[in-house]
């Protein structure tokens, strides 16, 4: 095995614990996506909040421009389609990824 | 001044955990530990004790609790036998590898089918590698020792890992004898305040208890066992001080008339005591016979083990557990392989004897002794045999 | 070292007749062990508890199979064979009886010392309960002077809070009453 990201068990914090706090944020879960991503169609949405709140990995979050909508994070998600799901109105589909929208930017970072 | 009392072993270990100023107890009552926890909990009623008594619904959320108690900071004890420590056994993993510094007496019980309330070391044996270190009590005063002894090391910044203190269930939990119980005094001057390395603190953000992914895991068991063998001089040391602190020595490996003997018994926990007298005995009578004690069983202290057995013709190693399907019981199969990597060829014959508190008696150690003594003679190996089965 | 075994039911004392005379040993600056027959305990069941008592350290954690003495907190329970076995033939036995020492002897097969009082009577009277654990130590003091009368007023005291002083009485009385034949 390459130690490519491995180090020296002299160097990790007492317990394996993680010290710096947020450092998720540099962690882009959203290139476990296989080719789909969903896309909301705002004509449909009915701003329920559902998909705000149903998402396990909080993609969503409200549109500081748009109130009631909300935007996607192409950095965080992981495609689980548990939004397309949820959402009462059939608002949100699955949409081909295009090879540059894979590794999208954070949302509000 | 230290107070000598007669005191219940159990009452023996709730009051120096008393001692030691606990912020946190959770357990869940079971025997034979429940006096242990019962007397907690009226010290916390009473006010004689300010901790935190949480009394949980299972040991799977005993030790949880502790785990989340420790993890911010609060000084821990927890207590459980048998099916109580079976039921705990994810979590001690978690305790460990968090380096936590829980201390957790275990009253030694048997586990179940058939149901047994009874004394053996079935359970701790099955928690044998779950990373804590482990010592063994022989009489109440090691209890309440060990048990201040164990704060002492688990809270020191070299080790920060979970201790647990074995105390065979009923045989000594629910005797009566004098112990010493040193003032508070004394012990504030031995053990200080817990001060946590690492804590869960939102002016100071951590997470614990993260993925350990394929480039992560190994080096981190690695530092865990690191510092599980690294613990051993602080045991020592702490063992040192507590000599002078309160004048009871305590070692790794402890020996009873040892030096030149032919035939040295191995015992762990209670059965030591009776196994002393047995060899005063058996000495009167002539025989070659000699003692050796694990009280430090986790982590193993080779070293030490090796120069207390060298020089003698055979080892007497007695089990309280079984190993199903290994060729020994487990304090057998450790020492062997060990004196095999050491290259020292010695004569070793296991007995698994006291299951479900069976008596081992005086005249059990001399017949088991005649047994070895003439099976080695005869070259028969003596790799294991269940002492007093009914055929 | 001298070991005793009782012999009483759940909730008769036996227990705590056995962990006094501990208490009292240890007082005294000596070494003591007391301990039940380990197990579940039912009311009404019968029993063992067991005690040791030394000037040296007790390195022992077998069961008493041979006891110097015998204490028998239950009248009922004198003729069930499990009284004198293993009582050494120059030991003592201590009964709760109303009966008298020969009757003793015939009921459970013991010819050697035996002390006799009826406890459950004087408990009676002194405590309003049947509950000998107080006055058969009486008994076993006038018996065996295993410890000295006075140390066990202070684990009596500990023990039994505000009825100590009444325990005390009736210890006195049991050991007063009670009659010896070699
Ligand atoms: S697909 Fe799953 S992860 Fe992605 S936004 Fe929807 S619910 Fe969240
Ligand atoms: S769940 Fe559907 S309707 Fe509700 S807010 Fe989300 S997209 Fe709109």
């Amino acid at each position: 095995m390459a130690d490519e990201g491995m180090q020296s068990w002299k160097t990790l914090a007492l317990g394996c614990a993680m010290t710096e706090p947020g450092s998720s944020k540099r962690f882009n879960t959203g290139d476990w996506r296989s080719g789909r991503r969903p896309v909301t169609d705002r004509e449909k949405c009915i701003k329920c909040g559902k998909c705000y709140i149903l998402c396990p990995d909080m993609c969503y979050s409200p549109d500081p421009e748009a109130e009631g909508y909300y935007l996607w994070d192409s950095f965080y998600c992981k495609g689980c389609g548990i939004c397309i799901h949820e959402c009462p109105k059939d608002a949100i589909s699955w949409q081909d990824e295009k090879e540059e929208d894979t590794h999208g930017a954070a949302c509000g970072s | 001044m230290a107070r000598r009392v007669g005191l219940e072993v159990s009452l023996a270990c709730s009051e120096a955990v008393k001692l030691c100023n606990v912020d946190v107890v959770a357990a869940y009552p079971i025997t034979p530990q429940t006096h242990i926890v019962e007397h907690l909990s009226e010290l916390v009623a009473d006010g004689h004790l300010d901790a935190e008594f949480v009394p949980v619904e299972s040991e799977h959320s005993a030790m949880s609790a502790c785990i989340g108690a420790s993890a911010a900071g609060a000084r821990t004890f927890t207590s459980t036998a048998s099916q109580g420590l079976a039921l705990m056994h994810e979590m001690l993993f978690i305790a460990s590898g968090l380096r936590l510094p829980i201390v957790m007496a275990v009253a030694n019980r048997s586990l179940s089918a058939p149901i047994s309330i009874w004394n053996d070391h079935s359970d701790i044996m099955a928690e044998r590698d779950v990373g804590w270190i482990q010592v063994f009590a022989e009489n109440g005063q090691e209890v309440l020792d060990l048990t201040i002894h164990a704060y002492k090391v688990a809270e020191d910044p070299r080790v920060l890992l979970p201790v647990a203190v074995n105390l065979d269930g009923f045989i000594l939990t629910h005797v009566i004898e004098p112990i010493e119980i040193p003032d508070q005094a004394e012990v504030d001057a031995y053990l200080p305040p817990y001060t946590p390395q690492m804590r869960l603190d939102i002016a100071n953000p951590v997470s614990m208890g993260m993925v350990g992914v394929p480039e992560v895991y190994t080096e981190a068991r690695k530092a865990c066992l690191v510092a599980l063998e690294g613990s051993y001089e602080v045991i020592k040391e702490h063992w040192e001080g507590f000599a002078q602190h309160f004048g009871r020595r305590y070692q790794p490996i402890e020996t009873y008339q040892a030096e030149g003997a032919e035939t040295l018994f191995v015992t762990m926990g209670s059965l030591g005591e009776t196994c002393m007298t047995a060899v005063d005995q058996m000495r009167e009578q002539g025989q070659s016979v000699g003692q050796v004690r694990i009280r430090l069983w986790r982590p193993f202290p080779v070293d030490d083990f090796v120069e207390a057995v060298k020089g003698a013709k055979r080892l007497v190693v007695i089990d309280r557990a079984l190993q199903p399907g290994s060729a020994s019981g487990p304090v057998a199969t450790e020492l062997k392989a060990l004196l095999y990597d050491r290259g020292i060829e010695m004569y070793v014959a296991n007995f698994v004897a006291g299951l479900s508190g069976r008596d081992v008696t005086r005249a059990d150690f001399a017949a088991m002794a005649q047994r070895v003594e003439a099976a080695q003679a005869a070259g028969q190996p003596m790799t294991c045999e269940m002492w007093g089965v009914k055929e | 070292m001298i070991e005793v075994r009782f012999h009483g039911r759940g909730g008769q004392g036996a227990v705590t007749s056995c962990e006094l005379m501990a208490q009292a040993a240890i007082a005294e600056g000596r070494y003591a062990q007391a301990f039940p027959s380990f197990g579940p305990e039912r009311r009404g069941a019968p029993l063992q508890a067991f005690l040791r008592i030394s000037d040296h350290p007790i390195r022992l954690r077998e069961k008493i199979y041979e006891p110097d003495i015998v204490v028998v907190l239950d009248p009922a329970l004198l003729a069930s064979g499990g009284v004198k076995e293993g009582l050494k033939p120059g030991g003592t036995l201590v009964a709760n009886t109303s009966k008298s020492v020969a009757e003793v002897r015939g009921e459970c097969g013991f010819d050697g010392r035996t002390a006799v009082v009826d406890a459950t009577r004087i408990a009676v009277e002194e405590l309003g309960v049947p509950i000998t654990n107080t006055t058969m130590l009486g008994a076993l003091l006038k018996a065996v002077g295993l410890v000295k009368l006075e140390s066990l007023k202070g684990p009596l005291e500990t023990r039994f809070g505000p009825l100590g002083e009444k325990n005390w009485k009736a210890l006195l009385r049991a050991e007063n009453e009670t009659v010896i034949e070699e």
